[in-house]
């Protein structure tokens, strides 16, 4: 008796764990869905599989000159967040001084700030430097926002790595720039790498930001934003899609480059 | 050699403090001199004027969208961290470490994805004629609204903060120790008695944490009450947007930016401290 009223709730909770899966799967999945459905505003039943919301996209010239405009801010943004990121994370590694900690709270805390302030900061800031409503504007934000996440990366690989290596380094007569070529930097060009994605990844979602310094500037996901506020638009649907597949790709890779190399 | 700071350990330590000196606190100081400044034919002009302050506090929709904000920041902390918490259970407790690890995987996907599709899928499901009032129709129920209005707003709110929430619960619940557990069931604490007085308390650092990050993340929301709130309801944030974009009040929306701000930071230190008193 008591065995059964165990197994209900073992099943209760399966249950709920699927439900709680697909609340966070379903408009994922059903953005790549309807990208491919011919109504424009898909219902029950749904229409047929069409590639007319593509074809529209990729028609479109304003669409390719955001993507080609996502793609620069987020390399730019990406490589510059990496290069400074691992400086940050040697730093943390290496030394210790007076004013660390308000160092490493200057360093990591932008996640915290919301988007929106962040972004109105960033627009009043930068129109007083006259740089604003350009792509330098967007990528030099994002290079902020992308810095805290490159330094935790290469931070925790930097944690796997032996202190005596650098060490042994020096005392067989390596300067210290040396050590730092042939011991540190072969050591965590895998994390540098994967930092290098992800915050590119991130880059790519970035719309607040991106919305309030861009000016006329477009990006993808700036786009997405005008045309949520416009008549229902599928190719919301299919930017969505073809976003996700170069973000998770570029996810993935910095996965596989983390976890591989463990030992 | 070790740690002492020379050429080499200043040109490791000098680019991030620069670059986050130059272009994120500098940006967030300036935001609140601009408080000071005033506004004359569209042009900002340098100035030390409390006018801006004084009409932003004067205001009551001011108020009133800061006192919703906490409200549905505190609400969806709450929701999140309950709704969340026996999946987190089932994944730290049931699951062996690589399943653990796939379903870890599968929590960080969405923030990888645009937040935006997401609305707008949701915008698809919940709308008047939407796929879910589509399916009610069949059994003759409905519609029922769920756009526009709060419940969309929470739904969005859900979406943004559940996978987050999720994360750092099986994370902190990932550590408590095993044994604990395995005591306090031997003592005769069923599975529910054993989570609530064993594990809930020690891992309660890290499921503060991660309702304090759902309130982060709520608090500097504008899509969820824009587009699927319908704006029925008013937050700091869509405030500072309209004062920005629509008006072109600059100074007022940085007085409201930096009371959002101040108010975010006042609760994410309570919440520390919560999170680590008597450790």
């Amino acid at each position: 008796m008591n065995s059964k009223i165990d197994k209900i709730k073992a099943v209760a909770l399966v249950v709920y764990c699927a439900l709680f899966a697909l609340f966070i799967a379903l408009p994922i999945a059903s953005s790549f869905i309807f990208s491919l459905n011919s109504a424009r505003f898909p219902s029950l039943p749904l229409g047929d599989i069409d590639f007319r919301w593509y074809q529209e996209a990729l028609s479109d010239p304003k669409d390719f000159a955001a993507l080609a405009r996502t793609l620069l801010v987020g390399i730019m943004a990406a490589a510059v967040a990496t290069c400074i990121g691992f400086t940050a994370a040697y730093t943390d590694f290496r030394y210790h001084f007076f004013g660390k900690k308000g160092f490493l709270i200057l360093i990591l805390s932008p996640p915290t700030v919301p988007l929106v302030i962040l972004g109105l900061g960033f627009l009043a800031y930068f129109s007083r430097l006259g740089i604003s409503g350009n792509t330098t504007a967007i990528a030099l934000a994002h290079t902020v926002i992308c810095i805290p996440f490159a330094t935790a990366i290469t931070r925790l690989r930097l944690a796997q790595m032996n202190k005596s290596l650098e060490a042994a380094a020096w005392n067989l007569g390596a300067s210290e720039w040396m050590a730092m070529r042939y011991v540190i930097l072969p050591f965590v060009l895998p994390a540098l790498i994967a930092a290098f994605l992800i915050t590119m990844a991130l880059s790519f979602d970035e719309f607040a930001v991106a919305w309030f310094v861009s000016g006329i500037f477009e990006t993808l996901p700036v786009r997405v934003l005008n045309l949520l506020a416009g008549p229902v638009s599928p190719r919301i649907n299919v930017i969505g899609t073809a976003t996700f597949c170069v973000t998770m790709s570029m996810v993935v890779i910095a996965h596989i480059l983390i976890s591989g190399r463990k030992k | 050699m070790s740690s002492r700071l020379n050429g080499f350990g200043a040109a490791f330590v000098a680019p991030s403090l620069l670059w986050q000196t130059a272009f994120f606190l500098f940006p967030l100081v300036f935001l609140v001199v601009l408080t000071f400044w005033r506004v004359d034919l569209f042009n900002l002009q340098p100035d030390f004027t409390f006018d801006n302050w004084k009409k932003i506090y004067s205001r009551a929709y001011f108020w009133r969208a800061l006192l919703s904000t906490i409200g549905f920041a505190t609400f969806t902390a709450i929701l999140a961290s309950i709704l969340a918490f026996p999946v987190s259970c089932w994944a730290a407790f049931k699951l062996s470490p690589g399943l653990r690890g796939l379903v870890v995987m599968t929590l960080l996907a969405p923030f990888f994805t645009s937040y935006l599709v997401r609305i707008y899928s949701w915008q698809i499901y919940l709308g008047e004629n939407g796929i879910i009032n589509a399916l009610l129709g069949f059994w003759h129920l409905g519609p029922v609204s769920m756009l526009n209005n709060a419940f969309g707003m929470m739904v969005g709110y859900l979406t943004l903060t559940l996978p987050l929430t999720a994360l750092l619960q099986i994370l902190g619940l990932a550590y408590v120790d095993q044994n604990l557990l395995k005591a306090a069931q031997n003592l005769g604490c069923g599975p529910l008695r054993t989570i609530f007085i064993v594990a809930i308390p020690s891992a309660k650092p890290a499921l503060t944490v991660a309702a304090l990050f759902a309130f982060i993340l709520v608090f500097g929301d504008f899509a969820s009450p824009t587009y699927l709130g319908g704006a029925t309801i008013s937050t700091t944030t869509m405030l500072v947007i309209d004062l920005t974009k629509g008006g072109q009040q600059w100074p007022q929306a940085a007085v409201v930016a930096t009371t959002t701000i101040t108010v975010l930071l006042v609760c994410t230190f309570a919440g520390l401290r919560y999170a680590y008193r008597n450790r």
